[in-house]
């Protein structure tokens, strides 16, 4: 019988669709992971409303459950509870060695206008657009290395 | 929510014109995509009606059991949307003054909504950043003559977007004061239009088109 614990194991291996390098997990979007008598219970907060990936992440989720076994039941829950700040650690040093620059944490954000370049360190960085590839990333500059990369979007 | 049927109908309704707004805005912002005047707003416009058709389609589901249906299977009539998000407008300026007038309602709307619906603060974390882009343009065109009248000819109609008790916020916001609304309910000549080729696809495969 599935447990919990292998649950959340398989899930640390899916990659989100569409930033590779971190996992669903590492991407805190799974909320809950409930399992009773084979049955597995999964809240799933979507990140951006309008993200095309959700159906995947959806499916992928469902897949999973059905690999190890499971009966799969995926709730999708669109309240507030996802923020960037729900992004792990791992996930945000994942996200920084692969040249995408983490969310800063909400509240230091709000306060200060620091965007660190993923790839030198520097804070002299310039917005060139506050939209790029997804709705979740920016596209800023980096004055220093003259590197030009994408910021994923405090929320 | 314990409220009437009465209450509870008044509300949905209002809810229903929140996520036409933003289907409609959104379908606006996107006849951007590939002509906007630098390739930066060809990206933070798509981006920008990618975000708000996902919050149209989040409060659909709120609504009824299936997005699609209500997003396409209604008559012209019956959508809820406001006159504003309707227009079809060919110049930068007039595009630029709507996206501000809209996003500093929207704000107002959906601050009200708070208590009564979790989504609400969900779809303001985004809609931060399409403020932060009207803002950034309005300190760029406000002085100019185009953005002056656009604002000037589009205010009766952003007013519209709001109920009657939070049109004084959105009049000390935007620094002008509250004339006759053109309001929800009534369409403009381009609606139709609109329709028609929003829901070209749904129409032609009325059991759902399969991808």
């Amino acid at each position: 019988m599935v447990t919990a614990e292998q649950v959340w194991k398989r899930f640390a291996e899916i990659a989100d669709p569409e930033i590779p390098v971190i996992s669903l997990v590492d991407l805190g979007v799974i909320r809950s992971v409930d399992v009773r008598d084979g049955q597995v219970h999964v809240e799933f907060t979507p990140t951006f409303l309008g993200c095309p990936a959700l159906e995947v992440m959806k499916r992928q989720l469902e897949q999973a459950v059905v690999e190890l076994g499971g009966e799969p039941e995926v709730e999708v829950v669109n309240d507030d509870s996802w923020g960037t700040d729900k992004i792990s650690a791992a996930g945000r040093e994942k996200l920084r060695a692969a040249g995408f620059a983490p969310p800063a944490p909400r509240l230091v954000q709000l306060q200060s206008a620091v965007h660190r370049c993923p790839y030198c360190g520097s804070a002299e960085t310039t917005l060139e657009n506050l939209f790029g590839p997804t709705p979740c990333r920016s596209i800023r500059y980096c004055t220093s290395c003259r590197q030009p990369f994408e910021q994923f979007k405090t929320i | 929510m314990a409220a009437s049927p009465t209450r509870q109908r008044r509300y949905e309704l209002e809810l229903l014109g929140l996520a036409d707004d933003e289907l409609i805005v959104g379908w606006r912002d996107s006849e951007w995509t590939g002509i906007a005047p630098m390739l930066e707003e060809d990206v933070a416009f798509s981006s920008i009606a990618q975000n708000e058709i996902g919050h149209a389609r989040a409060v659909y589901e709120l609504l009824g059991d299936d997005a699609d249906a209500l997003a396409f299977d209604r008559r012209p009539e019956e959508y809820r949307c406001a006159p504003l998000v309707q227009l079809h407008l060919l110049d930068w300026a007039h595009t630029i003054a709507r996206r501000w007038l809209y996003e500093v309602a929207d704000e107002i709307r959906i601050s009200a909504l708070r208590e009564t619906l979790p989504l609400a603060a969900k779809i303001d974390r985004e809609e931060q950043y399409h403020r932060m882009h009207a803002e950034m343009w309005h300190e760029r065109l406000r002085d100019t003559a185009p953005f002056r009248a656009a604002v000037e000819e589009l205010w009766p109609y952003a007013l519209g977007v709001l109920p009657a008790e939070q049109r004084n916020a959105l009049a000390a916001r935007i620094g002008r004061p509250v004339v006759d609304a053109v309001e929800r309910g009534e369409h403009v000549d381009g609606f139709t239009g609109l329709w028609e080729e929003m829901t070209t696809v749904r129409r032609s495969a009325p059991a759902g088109a399969q991808w």
